[in-house]
């Protein structure tokens, strides 16, 4: 058992390590950015370390070099990190009945990249421990989840640091547009993941939504075009389904 | 404020996973949840692509539209996650040393 939970913890973090090469260029810039916009060293890293949530420590960062006030940016922050409920609500069934003390740190820890590597491999297969499946289906799979997001907020916390001593020295560091290392990041998660017409309707509505409603306050924009997204999304299934019966999932 | 900042974040991301693996959610509302990552994740990344300054940027000189394309094009044919970050980041590299904006 203790065997399976140690594979299991390492196959999450082994996962991992695409999203990470996408991640040291986001968070390299951040620590740049960040002490640009005048934080200390000590507060850019604390904001890594409990916050740990890259686009809006990210937003917040720009907000505070344009001198913005205290309760803007924590609204931001609420907002842009709202889609993070959405994702709870997806990975919750899966720990079902998971005491609070996993809870608590699978929240904290919780990340744009930890949750498509994680929601992939648990909807992918209902045994982590593949390929050689040992353990019983599922039973270990927080510790897959764990692994995944550790590595993650390591990973995050020693490019912010990297990212600190380079903005210092090097000049202009924040306009080399290492922001794209995210975008391209996302790209590589979503498209596999459009494998039948109703995934590739909820990508449309949702980048229009999104382009639509850009200008709207505190990035709800955003919220906005997930919501709409997944509800096209959901009703394209439901039409797609009753078009072509054979498709139905059972 | 980074306190503040670090409770609004963990307020968003721990309390439904605490409230939803107490309930068994209605079959449809599963199925919508589907659609979380593709939805919110592009919802995240075209404005980044698209828009500048807050105008749009269309235009052979974008260097992220045209690095954003070839990325979507290896990830559709390659599904391999890190070629599509590294060669995307290649391709946006040398936009703009070309001096692409």
């Amino acid at each position: 058992m203790i065997e399976s939970r140690k594979r299991s913890f390492l196959y999450g973090a082994r996962d991992m390590l695409p999203m990470l090469v996408g991640a040291v260029p986001f968070g390299i810039l951040f620590g740049a950015l960040a002490t640009a916009a005048g934080l200390s060293f000590y507060a850019t890293m604390a904001m890594s370390l409990f916050v740990f949530a890259g686009s809006s420590q990210f937003v917040a960062a720009t907000l505070i070099g344009q001198g913005v006030g205290v309760a803007v940016i924590v609204m931001t922050t609420f907002f842009v990190n709202l889609r993070h409920a959405l994702y709870s609500a997806s990975l919750g069934p899966y720990f079902k009945g998971l005491p609070q003390k996993w809870l608590l740190p699978l929240g904290f820890f919780l990340t744009d990249e930890s949750y498509a590597v994680v929601i992939k491999r648990f909807t992918e297969s209902s045994d982590i421990q593949s390929p050689d499946g040992e353990s019983p289906a599922g039973s270990v799979r927080h510790w897959y989840c764990l692994g995944a997001s550790l590595a993650m907020y390591v990973n995050w916390q020693i490019c912010t640091a990297i990212g600190i001593v380079a903005g210092n020295s090097l000049e202009n560091l924040s306009e080399w547009g290492l922001e794209f290392a995210m975008v391209v990041t996302f790209i590589g998660i979503v498209v596999p993941l459009i494998d039948r017409m109703p995934m590739l309707v909820a990508a449309v509505v949702a980048i229009a939504v999104a382009l639509l409603a850009r200008d709207m306050v505190h990035n709800l924009g955003l919220i906005v075009a997930s919501v709409a997204g997944v509800t096209a999304g959901f009703v394209a299934e439901v039409v797609y389904e009753r078009k072509y019966p054979e498709t139905a999932e059972s | 404020m980074i306190f503040l900042m670090m409770v609004v974040t963990f307020g968003v991301r721990y309390p439904v996973l605490a409230l939803i693996g107490r309930y068994d959610l209605p079959r449809p509302v599963v199925r919508a949840l589907r659609f979380v990552p593709v939805a919110v994740l592009s919802a995240l990344s075209a404005p980044m692509v698209l828009i500048q300054n807050s105008e749009w940027h269309l235009s052979f000189a974008n260097a992220q539209l045209i690095a954003s394309v070839v990325a979507i094009l290896i990830a559709w044919k390659s599904r391999n996650l890190l070629l599509t970050i590294v060669s995307g980041m290649i391709v946006f590299t040398l936009m703009r040393l070309a001096g692409a904006t």
